[in-house]
């Protein structure tokens, strides 16, 4: 599992290390059924106190991410489906938050905000589209 | 399961006329890890010299697993490891005699664990302590402090003068240390970064006295970092409930504050500001504002441990 650990932004180590795990869980990275990195092992990789990884599992595991069995390690839940889409939208939903303040901001409402997504994605949809004839013609 | 380890209760120790320690309370329970910091001179070596049992409590008393470490050395320090700020090892053994010497007053030396870490480190065991870089005794002095698996671990600065990689070994060898079972690990460190990694708890010393002791997630539960706007300029702000820092300028200011963020919201909307942005502060944040930077200025220096 590749963790990474910042302490400049004042988020809990232990929330830090759950909250990736729920994105790889949410992203498909880490798939239902997986075991997932011992205490011990993660603790010694990111050299933080074992009771700190301790902490962000029993989160994980209090709010149905992962389970554990009993002396024979950690694994991401089967039943993932409703908790990775209620997880999808939450990662989702922190970015539209960050984007529309941005947005009020510059002073766009949330309706020239809608327009320019769909601006955006038909020029990136264009794009693509330009790429891949690119590549069609390259093929013949 | 709240054992004690350590038991510090209303101790006071002064050299001279400066007030090294001042009524300090600490407590340690077993399987956590302390981490103590404060300024150069602040009291925290002091402190570590009284667990110890190398200083005398003049007043206030210190139990380790319920002993009195001056009247019961070896009952005490049997169950300790300990690794000072000079790693003071003898300079003339090689690391080979060094190894059989600290075994010899440690009943519970593991060989294979100290031939493990040398191993790690790799380090030649016939070289000579005084042939050693700096980095190099401060592992061969971890090694000393570590292999006999004390059931209390005792740090001072592990980290200092150390460049990153063999900070790093230092540092794994502490989180092994603290991932066996019931294990306790107490630490002084001025690397704020490496404390928020590595402790359960803190325990901040200014001045000889404690102005923060706290778990961590309390401490970053109860300290927020907030970004505000005013609608039009602001010369001074007045004095805000539970803000303990305030630093900017004009229209944006930026505040640390305890207690929630939508009641310092609402402190604020009385007085015509609102949060751009919010989060919680590092521990770093709510150091200085603890020690505050006056103390930076008058760097009142005790030479600690000297009487």
């Amino acid at each position: 599992m590749n963790i990474t650990i910042n302490t400049k932004d004042g988020v809990p180590i232990y929330r830090q290390i759950a909250n990736q795990i729920r994105y790889m869980v949410a992203s498909k990275l880490l798939k239902p059924g997986e075991e997932i990195t011992a205490v011990r092992t993660l603790a010694l990789a990111l050299n933080v106190t074992p009771n700190t990884v301790v902490k962000a599992y029993d989160e994980l595991e209090s709010s149905g991410v992962i389970f554990k069995r009993r002396g024979a390690g950690t694994y991401i839940s089967d039943q993932q489906s409703p908790l990775a889409d209620r997880e999808r939208r939450r990662i989702i939903e922190a970015r539209i938050d960050t984007l529309l303040a941005e947005a009020h901001q510059l002073d766009f409402n949330a309706d020239d905000l809608l327009d320019l997504i769909r601006e955006r994605q038909l020029q990136l949809g264009e794009t693509k589209q330009i790429e891949n004839k690119g590549t069609e013609k390259t093929d013949e | 399961m709240s054992e004690l380890v350590v038991k510090v209760h209303n101790l006071s120790r002064s050299f001279g006329k400066t007030k090294a320690l001042d009524c300090i309370d600490f407590q340690a329970s077993r399987g956590k890890v302390y981490g103590l910091v404060g300024a150069n001179g602040a009291g925290k070596t002091t402190l570590i010299k009284h667990l110890l049992g190398l200083l005398r409590a003049k007043s206030g008393s210190v139990r380790i697993f319920g002993e009195d470490p001056v009247k019961q050395p070896e009952r005490v320090l049997k169950h300790i490891g300990y690794l000072s700020e000079d790693r003071d090892i003898p300079d003339w053994m090689s690391i080979n005699e060094l190894m059989r010497y600290t075994s010899a007053y440690h009943g519970g030396w593991d060989p294979s664990y100290a031939d493990e870490l040398l191993d790690t480190f790799s380090l030649d065991p016939t070289k000579k302590i005084k042939a050693l870089s700096r980095g190099m005794r401060a592992q061969v002095a971890l090694i000393c402090a570590v292999a006999h698996r004390p059931d209390l671990l005792i740090l001072d600065e592990p980290s200092s003068g150390l460049d990153t990689v063999v900070r790093n070994d230092i540092l794994n060898a502490v989180v092994r240390t603290i991932s066996e079972d019931g294990r306790t690990v107490i630490f002084s460190s001025h690397l704020l970064e490496e404390v928020e990694r590595l402790s359960d708890h803190v325990t901040m010393i200014h001045q000889g006295r404690v102005t923060l002791d706290s778990s961590l997630e309390m401490i970053n539960k109860n300290h927020h970092y907030s970004s505000i706007r005013f609608s039009e300029r602001q010369h001074a702000l007045p004095k805000l409930e539970d803000a303990v820092s305030i630093s900017g300028e004009g229209r944006f200011w930026s505040v640390i504050h305890q207690g929630s963020v939508d009641s310092f919201g609402s402190t604020l909307q009385n007085i015509g500001g609102v949060i751009v942005e919010s989060r919680h502060a590092t521990l770093e944040e709510v150091f200085v504002y603890k020690i505050g930077r006056e103390d930076l200025r008058d760097h009142t220096q005790i030479t600690e441990g000297s009487e």
